[in-house]
Parts: C-alpha cells; structure tokens; sequence
C-alpha cells in the first residue's frame, strides 16, 4: 500500500489574535491596566520628590495636576484601575477556591476606600 | 438549505490550505458533525475530520467553529447565521483537512504522571482506600476531561509559546496531586512547576471558558501557581523545613 | 524540567496585584479630586509633609510603591511577549531594573521628606 507522505501545515499566530474573539480583548484591556497603574505610580514618586524639595514646589505639583493632560490620564487610570480590582477580585476565587472570598474582596475593597476618604479628609 | 465553509488541505497536493464551500439541508435537530457527515456521504467523501460518540463525551471532534473552539456534535445548526466557518482546532498542526497533529497533546498529557503514585506501598491484605464525599470533591472536576484539546485551541500563550504544557496537561496533574490517595506531588511538580509549566500560563482564562465539561483548567493552574509559589519560598527561605 | 525560579518575580507581582486591586483605584480618586480643583485636606503641603514624615508611613509608602510598579512590570513584560516582542528574557530584566531604579528614586526622596 502506498505511504502518504505527511507534510502537516503550520498556522502562524501574529499578533491579530488578540481581537479573535471579545475574551481576548477584554484579557488585552486587563492587561494594559498595568500601564496606568505604573504610570499613577510614577505620578506618585514624582509627587514625592516635589514635596521633598518644599512647599513651592508641592504647589507647582497640585498645579499640573489641574492640568486637562493630568484630568485625562487620571479619569482613564481610574477606569483601568476599577478594571483591574473587578477582574482580579472576580478571579481570586479560581485561585484560591475559599466561600464568599470574592464577596469578602469587595467588602474589604470598600473599607479600605471609605477608610482611606475618610482620614484624607473628604467627607 | 445552509452553506458550510471548510478549510481542506491535502499534503501531498497542496502547498496551503484553502475553503471550500459546501451547501447541506438545515435541520433543527442537525450538529455541524450532522452536515459534515452528510457531506462526507453525499457530496465529497474526500473531507477528513474525526469524530466517535457523538455526544460529547468522547473528545475527538473538537474544531474551530465560526473562531471558536466547539465539538462539532455539540453546535446546533440552529446556533448560527449565515455560513458556518470549520476549520481545525487551532494551536495545532493541519495533517489533513480538519484533522490535526495531536502528539504534542499526548505527550504532554503522558509527562505528568496521570496516575496514582501512592504514598506508601499497601499490601491487599490491608483493604480498599477509603475516601470521604469531601475527599472526592477536591479532584472530581478535574477527573472530567474528556481531552478534547479546545482548551489549548483556545489558548493564546500555548500558541504563542509551543512548549507550554497546556491547560489539560496541569488540570490532570492537579486532579491526581488532589486526591487523598496519591503522594506523587514531587515528582509532577518537576513538569508542572517548571517554566513550560503553570508558570506560561497568563491567567487569560480562555481555556476555561471554552471546555465542555467544566473542567476549570485555568483555576487548577493558578493553584498550582500558588502552591509551587509558598513551596519555592519555604524551601529557599525555610531551608531547615522539610 | 526542573522547578522554575519563577516564584521570585511572581510573588510580589501577587502581592502587588493584590494591593493595587484594593489600593490604587482611591489613591487615583485623591488626587483626581485634586485635579478638578478640590484637594482633599491631606493633599495640603502642612498635613501630607507630616504624615509622610513618619517613618512607618514612609515603609509603607515605599512597600506600595514598589509593589505597583512591581506587579505593572511583571504584567507589562508578558503584555510585550503577548503582543509579538519574543525576546523575553532582555525584556524581563529591563523592566525589573526599571521597577527597582524607580523604588529607589522613590526611597530617596522619601528619606529625604
């Protein structure tokens, strides 16, 4: 009998798969998440260093913060930073399948916002 | 009436593969397997694919169905509009047609130890294991995987990364380092808690979404993650722990 | 196949996924306020100088700040391979030196307040 000869074909993967299904590109937004977090963090040392070098510098600081370029970036890393807690809430229960751990996320999430509002002075 | 677009690819003819369309009755009652088979009986007994139970139990007719990951016993005609796309289970190599280059699954699936590997030897004399309802429940999801491979078709990173072991591989390694009679943990960890292992897997979740048992190979990976993470720090940081 | 080390990188971008879950979105919410016009109080030079002067709350500070920019690295560093940058390993130990020259800038200017 004749042999068939193999010669199996190979799908190359790019990188259009991320748009494939609305899975993958939720899992990309996730991912880009970090970008904002990083970036409001560094936002963060440099507020440091500019309350380290005294109080006229701190006011040049609280002033870019007015900045439109500042708004923007703050209410996108808000809605990525919302975006990330939701999602690493909602999968803590697959990596640590403890009862109403998710639940228990949320509860503490909101402490931990109320409290930090509260001693911030803003209600 | 109802057109299928199928992906056909012959290795000793073509160079690439290419769609071919055919036109099948709708059915109410009518799984894609359905319209293949009357392909393969009516139109062009050319068209290889696999397929066994019919039922969804026994894993071998997963492909890739308008982009998704489906057993093709398990989508209803009625799912779709318009053309229903089949192509093979992505990830993997095309042999032919719709059928695919499984060894790599297999021989992952071998490298884990899929089996009992008791803590002790016990002689018969000494009687059965005995296991709680609660003991079972922490491997029983696990045991469901039917090795249908959608999971790792769903996969981005076992795409991107071919040596990642995969989702079904870990959950199977998980299934056995949970239940209360084995004591092989160690020696899967060798595979599962290398880099090829949980430690490819980007938590995108794909996989769990797409198996048809609800198996939740993404979750069995992060527990592994977790416990390969405080056993990599005991041992380096709590030496004198054993 | 040996065990990974992979546990090393991984571990603090838990712990620090697990802090900017809870952490970053009001963190965020201060100093949008402060964006729009309305400072909260310990946004003010007096108050936050002090607060920050404290030596517990400058650990803590330096803990969440390395962290964040830990676990953003980390993600940021499978993000690149996801996204076809196949050469991993320059990548992870750019972005880890990053991660750690950043928390040093930030321990220096903390110790300097």
């Amino acid at each position: 009998m004749a042999e068939v000869s193999r010669r199996p074909y190979v799908r190359e993967m790019g990188w259009r798969w991320i748009f494939r299904h609305p899975r993958y590109v939720r899992y990309m937004l996730r991912e880009f998440s970090c970008l904002f977090i990083g970036g409001y963090t560094l936002i963060m040392v440099w507020g440091l260093k500019e309350l380290a070098q005294g109080p006229g510098a701190w006011q040049a600081f609280l002033e870019w913060l007015r900045s439109p370029a500042s708004v923007a970036f703050h209410v996108l890393a808000l809605g990525f930073a919302l975006y990330h807690s939701s999602t690493w809430f909602n999968l803590t229960p697959k990596a640590l399948p403890i009862p109403y751990i998710s639940g228990a996320h949320y509860a503490g999430w909101a402490a931990v916002s109320l409290a930090v509002l509260y001693f911030a002075g803003v209600f | 009436m109802i057109q299928l677009e199928v992906l056909r690819y012959n290795p000793e003819t073509d160079a690439e593969p290419r769609m071919q369309r055919y036109e099948v009755p709708y059915r109410e009652d009518w799984v894609v397997l359905d319209a293949l088979n009357h392909v393969k009986e009516n139109l062009d007994p050319t068209l290889s694919y696999r397929w066994s139970c019919h039922m969804a139990v026994c894993g071998s007719c997963g492909m890739m169905i308008n982009g998704e990951p489906r057993l093709a016993c398990k989508s209803f005609l009625r799912e779709y509009r318009g053309v229903i796309r089949v192509e093979p289970l992505a990830h993997f190599p095309i042999e032919r047609d719709l059928v695919t280059v499984m060894d790599d699954f297999m021989g992952k699936l071998a490298r884990v130890k899929p089996y009992l590997i008791p803590k002790h030897e016990k002689p018969l004399a000494e009687g059965e294991y005995r296991q709680t309802p609660a003991e079972l429940k922490k491997f029983k999801q696990y045991s469901m995987c039917i090795n249908c491979m959608l999971c790792y078709a769903a996969c981005p990173e076992y795409g991107l990364i071919p040596n990642y072991i995969g989702p079904a591989a870990i959950a199977l390694a998980h299934r056995y380092n949970q239940d209360s009679r084995d004591g092989g943990r160690a020696e899967r960890q060798e595979e599962i808690a290398a880099t090829e292992g949980a430690w490819d897997c980007s938590f995108v979740g794909a996989c769990s979404e797409v198996c048809p048992e609800h198996v939740d190979p993404a979750g069995a990976i992060q527990q592994v993650k977790i416990k390969s993470t405080l056993d990599w720090y005991k041992e380096h940081l709590m030496p004198w722990l054993k | 196949m040996a065990r990974s080390n992979k546990p090393i990188v991984w571990g603090p971008f838990a712990a620090g996924g697990t802090l900017t879950a809870f952490l970053t979105p009001v963190l965020i919410a201060l100093t949008l306020l402060a964006a729009l016009g309305r400072p909260p109080e310990v946004l003010g030079y007096e108050r936050l100088h002090a607060l920050v002067h404290n030596p517990f709350f400058k650990l803590g500070l330096a803990g969440v700040i390395g962290l964040s920019l830990w676990s953003a690295a980390h993600r940021l560093r499978i993000t690149a391979y996801d996204l076809g940058l196949r050469a991993d390993t320059p990548v992870a130990a750019v972005l880890y030196a990053a991660t750690l020259a950043c928390t040093g800038v930030a321990i220096y200017y903390l110790l300097r307040i």
